[in-house]
């Protein structure tokens, strides 16, 4: 396929190439989410179902909206005047958009870690006792300090250092803390914005693993640029794509199997062996 | 993505389809030598050429080694592209026939030491199936190997169709040749020996049509993501 087919880029997936789950309740399903900036459509008519306990990655080429598309998940594109959001996003029995919902309670229950490591410029230990502690929750706070940052794959590492400040560690244990700070609130689904990204091999490697122990009791929805990674780690895969206009579609969902192996749609093919990128 | 970076991509890209075009010329060498090497095995036989059966035996270590070139190429590919997707279907499926193609040289090989073996004696019974069923393998052979370079799913599976009738037709040859030599054995016993010789190439020949019916099935998964064996089938499209 030719970089310059922009037409066959802006074009809507077919409906056949998103993956439906007739026997599962999804932890999270969007029903034809759009996204806009202004006047400027970002995202447009997203309907995904996430099954619980799994790890789905959003891949697609620089600019197609996955990380606009993943800030719906969890309201964080309110935080951005312009946003506006159409459609809806069904978790926990109802439409995270709806009237009556709290923001800040489904960002609890629905974290995000992000590309760079953002560990606020408190200590180790207040880092991750920071959610709780807004909660209201002040017992035992040590022993949830511990466990998240267990759950992180980072005790070991900071359990002598924990009143050190969260900057003054390595950036995998920083974005490892931040997964801390991100669990300790008990979310059933974790938002990543290429996590890894900053990260050396090494720390790519211990965050990959993390994610891969975290989906036994979390549900996971991870942006990535990175093909092998994302084969890696998740369950299913959601391609994105946008043309000329700059508006997001997706245009394929379905098992890394599927997707990486024998895509359906021909620009996931071209996507996923390079030929657009 | 800037256009620079769209370029570089491209360019890359470019390499890389050379390089997948390259692999599958060398498969079509291997599968000349292979078809060759079938074709020389059994010509030798009904001719009692014992100079062309050494050769065929000889040739078989360039086979070997041509199957050898071409795992180190895919394994190269592999780890230098991580593909994906069609071009990752490609690299499998010419690693399995490149492993197919060096088999049917063993068959050929195979048949040109039975007839060295065989030494002076004339065959037990004229040559006329065995030369049927080498011939209908070698065009079996022929046309898997043009559904693999086809990558085209309608004529890959119309390729299968007619494999899979070739094949049952070269069994029952099989099946008639034995039935043959078994009476010829059971009317004097002194024809046992060179009764098994020919038995052997004519199971040789058979295997040779069953690896070619693999080679079509690689194809398959090439073109469709379907792992196909016999009347087994996995489908990785779907859960």
């Amino acid at each position: 396929m030719a970089l310059n087919e922009t037409d066959l880029l802006s074009q809507a997936g077919s409906v056949e190439n998103i993956l439906r789950f007739d026997d599962i309740e999804p932890v999270l399903e969007s029903n034809d989410l759009s996204v806009a900036y202004g006047d400027q459509t970002a995202v447009s008519d997203v309907s995904l179902q996430v099954p619980k306990n799994s790890v789905v990655s959003l891949i697609g080429p620089s600019g197609c909206g996955k990380s606009t598309l993943l800030r719906c998940f969890n309201r964080m594109n309110d935080l951005i005047p312009s946003a506006s959001v159409k459609g809806t996003v069904n978790f926990a029995g109802q439409n995270i958009y709806g009237s009556e919902v709290d923001p800040t309670e489904i960002r609890f229950r629905i974290g995000m870690v992000f590309q760079r490591p953002n560990p606020f410029p408190k200590s180790i230990y207040e880092n991750v006792a920071f959610g709780p502690r807004i909660n209201g929750m002040t017992d035992d706070l040590d022993e949830l300090v511990e466990t998240s940052l267990r759950r992180a794959a980072v005790w070991d590492e900071v359990k002598d250092r924990l009143n050190d400040s969260g900057l003054s560690v390595s950036g995998g244990q920083q974005q490892r803390i931040c997964i801390a700070r991100a669990l300790a609130v008990n979310p059933e689904i974790v938002l990543m914005d290429e996590p890894a990204s900053a990260l050396d091999p090494i720390s790519t490697q211990a965050i990959e693993q993390l994610i891969q122990e975290l989906s036994n009791e979390v549900t996971i929805i991870i942006v990535t640029h990175n093909m092998q990674q994302a084969t890696r780690i998740s369950d299913y895969a959601a391609v994105m794509m946008a043309g000329e206009e700059r508006i997001g579609r997706m245009i394929e969902y379905g098992t890394n199997e599927q997707v990486f192996g024998n895509p359906k749609d021909e620009r996931t093919e071209a996507y996923v062996t390079g030929r657009i990128g | 993505m800037n256009e620079q970076q769209s370029n570089i991509l491209s360019i890359g890209r470019q390499e890389f389809d050379r390089e997948l075009g390259r692999l599958e010329a060398e498969l079509i060498l291997m599968s000349g030598l292979v078809e060759k090497a079938i074709f020389d095995a059994l010509q030798a036989l009904k001719n009692r050429d014992i100079d062309r059966s050494q050769k065929v035996i000889n040739e078989d270590d360039h086979i070997d080694k041509t199957e050898l070139e071409i795992e180190r190429y895919c394994i190269e590919l592999i780890r230098r592209e991580s593909p994906m997707a069609g071009d990752l279907r490609r690299i499998v499926a010419s690693l399995q026939i490149a492993g197919e193609l060096e088999r049917i040289g063993d068959y050929a090989e195979g048949i040109a030491k039975i007839s060295i073996n065989m030494g002076s004696q004339p065959p037990l019974k004229e040559l006329i199936d065995i030369p049927r069923m080498g011939d209908m393998a070698v065009s079996m052979l022929k046309r898997s190997l043009e559904a693999f370079i086809s990558r085209d799913e309608d004529f890959v599976r119309t390729i299968v169709v007619e494999l899979e009738s070739e094949d049952d037709e070269v069994d029952d040859l099989y099946t008639k040749v034995q039935g043959d030599l078994m009476e010829l054995v059971k009317s004097d016993p002194d024809n046992a020996e060179r009764a098994t010789y020919l038995m052997w190439v004519a199971h040789n020949v058979e295997r040779v049509a069953d690896r070619a019916m693999n080679i079509a099935e690689r194809a398959l998964f090439q073109a469709t993501g379907q792992l196909v064996s016999g009347t087994t089938t996995i489908d990785t499209n779907v859960e």
